[in-house]
C-alpha cells in the first residue's frame, strides 16, 4: 500500500468517552493517514458512532489526546475542529430538509473562503449531478440517495483535508450504496482526499480501505489493510455472513 | 402530525368545472336551504323571550331581530363556503390543489406585500380625511400605531423564534426594558426621545445576551421554561426596585416625543404654530404613527437582509439542526446570541415607542399575556415569514381591538349582553379554528432566500406539509 508511509493526519491514542457514567470509548488507539481510505467496522453499538462525534468533541474525550495534523484537538469546540479541515457526514445525514439544496451547500461553505465557492459548488455537481437537477428543491423532499448525496456534498463545500462518514449506506438501495462508494473512491483516487468511513455494510467498507479498524465495545480489536481483513474468517463469520 | 381528513382523490374521471353562473345559482339555492334551516331553528329558540316586568307579570319579549340575524349569518356563511372554489367538489387532488395554492400565494406576495405597504403609508391620511381629526384620533392611535408596534415585536421575535428557533416566552422583558429606559432618562436626566431610543435599544440587546448566555445549552421546552421566568424576573424586579422604578406605581408624565426638537404643543413654540397650523393633538398621533412604521419598516428590511447573508441562513440552518451546523464549522453560541441579541433590540426600540405613546409605564404593561400575543403573532403568521406576522399583527391586535365595539350586538341579543366580556373568548376561538385550518401558521412556506433559473414550488410547499 502506498498510503503506509504517508504522514499521519488524525491520531487517537488512549481516547475513552462517557455517556454519563457508562463508558462508550474505552481507550481508543487509531491512525489516519495522509491520502487515504480508513474504515470502521463494528456492530451496533460498539461505539463507531460515538467515535466519529469524540473526534468531534461531542461528547468530548475524558481521557486519551486527539490530535489533527499534529495539532491537539482534544478539548476544541465542534465548530473550531471543523474550521481546521475536518468534515463529516454524520450519521442520520442531518441535512437541513425546509432549506433548498443550494441552500444546504451554501451552509456547508459558511467557514470557507468565498472565492472558492462556484469552484467548491461545481466540483460537487459534477460528483453529484443529481444534485444539480435538484438545487432548487427542498432538502426533505430529496430522496434517501439523494439526501446521502447532499450531506457528501455539503461536506465537501469546505474543502476540507479529511472526510469523515457516518454509515452512508445506512437506508439505500444496493444500486444508491454502489453509486456513493464509487464516489468516494473516485474523490480518494483523483483528489488524493483522505476518507474516515464509519460502517455496519463491511463488505464494501472493506474492500475499499487502504486500512480498517474493528471495534468491538468500545475497544479497536483488530486492525489492518481492508482487504486482509476481508479475507479472514472471524470477520467473514462475525460481520459478513451474519449480517446478511 | 394530526392532519385534517382530506376526501379521497376521485378516480373516475373528475367532472368539468360547471359555469360561473350555474355555481352562483346552486350557491344561492343552498345558502337559502341553510337559511330556512336556521330560520326553523331560531324561531323556537330565540323568537320569544319570557320577562317579569316591574309589576312581577310575566310578559313576553318579541325578539324578532334576533331571529333574522340568525338566518342571514346562516346565509352568508353558507354562501361563502359553497361559493368558494374547491370547496364543493375538487376537481384536482388535494395534494395537487395545495401545491397550486402555495403557488399563487408566492405569486402574490409581492403584490400584497406592496399594496399593504402602500395603505401603510396612506392610512392615518385617509382616515382623517374620512373622519376629520377628532374622530380619527382613536383609529390612528389605539389601531394604527399599536398594530405597528406588535408588528415590530412579532418581526423582533420572528427573527428569535421564526428564524433561529429558539422559543422564547419572555420576550417582553425586552419590551419592558426598552420602554423604563427611555422613561427613565427622559424623567430622571431629561433625554429627548432620539437620544433615548438607541441606548434602549443597546440596554434591551445587553439584556438579550445576558438571557443569551445561560441558554445556550437549552432547548425546546426547557428553553421556554427559562425564558419565561427571565421574563417574569424583569417585570417583578420593575416592581420591586422601588427607588428606581416607582414599583406598582408606574413613571408617568414621560415627554411626549418631538418633530425633530420641535414639540407638538398649543403655543409659539409648538409645531402646529411653527408651520402656521390649528393646534391639534392629531400631528403628533400622525407623526409617532409614521414613527412606529418606519421602525417597523426597518427591522422588516433588516431581517430579509440577514436573511440573505450568512448570519441569517446559519440561523435558519441552527433551527434545522444544531449538531450538523456545529460540524459544519458554525459558530453556533455566536449565532444564536447574535439572535437573541437582535430580536431583543428590536423590542427595546418598540418599547421605546411604546412608552413615547403612553406617556405613562408600569409594570403591569409587560405581564405574560404580551409575551403570548407576540408569540402568538408569530406562530399565526407562520414562523419565519415576515408577511404572515404583519397579517397577524393586524388580526390579533386589530381584532381585539374591533371587538372592544361589538355594542351594536346589545341590540340583538339584548340589554343585558356585554359584548366586551367575550372579546378574549373569540379571539381564542378564532387562534384555534386558524391553526386547525393552517397548522404551520397564515404563510407557511418559506422562501428560498436564493432563487436560480425558476422556483420550484411544488415540492418545498409540500414538504411544508409536513410530509417529509
Amino acid at each position: 500500500m502506498i498510503a503506509t508511509d504517508s504522514k499521519v493526519l488524525l491520531s487517537l491514542r488512549g481516547v475513552k468517552a462517557f455517556y454519563g457514567n457508562i463508558a462508550a470509548l474505552k481507550g481508543v488507539d487509531l491512525d489516519i493517514r495522509e491520502g487515504e481510505i480508513a474504515a470502521l467496522i463494528g456492530s451496533n453499538g460498539a461505539g463507531k458512532s460515538t467515535l466519529m462525534m469524540t473526534i468531534f468533541g461531542d461528547p468530548r474525550a475524558r481521557e486519551g489526546v486527539i490530535s489533527f495534523d499534529g495539532r491537539d484537538i482534544t478539548s476544541m469546540p465542534t465548530h473550531a475542529i471543523a474550521r481546521l479541515g475536518l468534515a463529516q457526514s454524520p450519521e442520520g445525514r442531518r441535512i437541513f430538509p425546509r432549506m433548498t439544496v443550494f441552500e444546504n451547500l451554501q451552509i456547508g461553505a459558511a467557514i470557507g473562503d468565498p472565492r472558492y465557492f462556484d469552484a467548491s459548488l461545481e466540483r460537487v455537481y459534477a460528483i453529484f449531478p443529481r444534485l444539480k437537477e435538484r438545487s432548487g428543491q427542498s432538502g426533505g423532499a430529496l430522496s434517501g440517495g439523494e439526501q446521502q448525496m447532499l450531506a457528501i456534498a455539503r461536506a465537501l463545500m469546505n474543502r476540507p483535508r479529511l472526510l469523515m462518514l457516518d454509515e452512508p449506506s445506512l437506508g439505500l438501495a444496493p444500486l444508491v450504496v454502489k453509486q456513493i462508494f464509487e464516489a468516494i473512491a473516485d474523490l480518494n483516487r483523483r483528489e488524493g482526499l483522505t476518507v474516515f468511513l464509519v460502517e455496519q455494510n463491511a463488505y464494501h467498507a472493506l474492500k475499499l480501505a487502504d486500512r480498517a479498524y474493528v471495534m468491538v465495545n468500545g475497544l479497536i480489536t483488530l486492525s489492518g489493510p481492508g482487504r486482509d481483513l476481508l479475507a479472514m474468517p472471524e470477520i467473514r463469520a462475525a460481520y459478513l455472513e451474519g449480517g446478511r | 402530525m394530526s392532519k385534517r381528513c382530506e376526501p379521497p382523490a376521485t378516480f373516475a374521471p373528475a367532472p368539468e368545472a360547471s359555469p360561473l353562473r350555474d355555481r352562483l345559482r346552486s350557491a344561492l339555492i343552498g345558502a337559502a336551504k341553510a337559511a330556512g334551516v336556521a330560520l326553523g331553528l331560531a324561531f323556537p329558540l330565540l323568537a320569544y323571550r319570557t320577562e317579569t316586568d316591574f309589576s312581577n307579570a310575566l310578559v313576553l319579549q318579541e325578539r324578532w331581530a334576533a331571529v333574522a340575524a340568525i338566518a342571514l349569518a346562516a346565509f352568508v356563511v353558507r354562501l361563502i363556503c359553497l361559493l368558494i372554489p374547491g370547496r364543493t367538489k375538487a376537481a384536482s387532488s388535494p395534494r395537487r390543489r395545495r401545491a397550486e395554492f402555495a403557488a399563487i400565494v408566492a405569486r402574490s406576495r409581492r403584490l400584497i406585500s406592496a399594496a399593504g405597504l402602500a395603505s401603510l403609508i396612506a392610512f392615518p391620511l385617509v382616515v382623517l380625511v374620512l373622519l376629520g381629526p377628532a374622530r380619527s384620533l382613536k383609529w390612528i392611535d389605539s389601531y394604527g400605531i399599536q398594530i405597528l408596534i406588535y408588528m415590530t415585536l412579532g418581526w423582533g421575535l420572528n427573527i428569535v423564534v421564526g428564524l433561529a428557533g429558539l422559543l422564547d416566552l419572555g420576550y417582553v422583558a425586552f419590551y419592558a426594558v426598552g420602554a423604563y429606559s427611555y422613561a427613565l432618562l427622559s424623567t430622571n436626566f431629561g433625554w429627548s426621545f432620539w437620544a433615548s431610543l438607541p441606548i434602549a435599544g443597546l440596554l434591551a440587546a445587553l439584556w438579550g445576551v445576558a438571557l443569551g448566555f445561560p441558554v445556550l445549552r437549552l432547548r425546546g421546552d426547557y428553553l421556554a421554561i427559562v425564558t419565561l421566568a427571565f421574563g417574569e424576573i424583569i417585570r417583578i424586579v420593575l416592581t420591586n426596585w422601588t427607588d428606581l422604578t416607582n414599583g406598582e406605581a408606574g413613571v408617568s408624565s414621560i415627554p411626549r416625543v418631538s418633530f425633530f426638537g420641535l414639540p407638538f404643543i398649543a403655543g409659539p413654540e409648538g409645531f402646529a404654530a411653527h408651520f402656521g397650523l390649528a393646534y391639534s393633538p392629531i400631528y403628533r398621533v400622525i407623526f409617532l404613527f409614521y414613527l412606529a412604521l418606519a421602525l417597523a419598516l426597518l427591522t422588516n428590511f433588516v431581517t430579509l437582509r440577514l436573511r440573505r447573508m450568512p448570519l441569517g441562513r446559519a440561523w435558519e440552518a441552527l433551527r434545522e439542526d444544531e449538531i450538523a451546523c456545529r460540524s459544519l464549522g458554525i459558530n453556533t453560541v455566536a449565532v444564536k446570541l447574535a439572535a437573541f441579541a437582535l430580536g431583543a433590540l428590536v423590542g427595546g426600540l418598540a418599547g421605546a415607542v411604546f412608552a413615547a405613546r403612553q406617556g405613562f409605564v408600569s409594570p403591569s404593561s409587560f405581564t405574560f399575556i404580551e409575551s403570548a400575543t407576540i408569540l402568538a403573532i408569530v406562530v399565526l403568521g407562520g414562523a419565519g415569514s415576515q408577511l404572515g406576522v404583519a397579517l397577524a399583527a393586524l388580526f390579533i391586535i386589530g381584532g381585539s381591538e374591533l371587538l372592544r365595539e361589538l355594542d351594536w350586538l346589545q341590540h340583538i341579543v339584548g340589554e343585558g349582553f356585554d359584548p366586551t366580556q367575550y372579546r378574549m373568548l373569540i379571539i381564542g376561538f378564532a387562534l384555534i379554528v386558524i391553526m386547525n385550518w393552517k397548522p404551520r401558521g397564515l404563510i407557511a412556506n418559506r422562501t428560498p432566500s436564493v432563487f436560480l433559473a425558476e422556483p420550484r414550488l411544488a415540492a418545498p410547499a409540500l414538504a411544508e406539509e409536513g410530509r417529509v
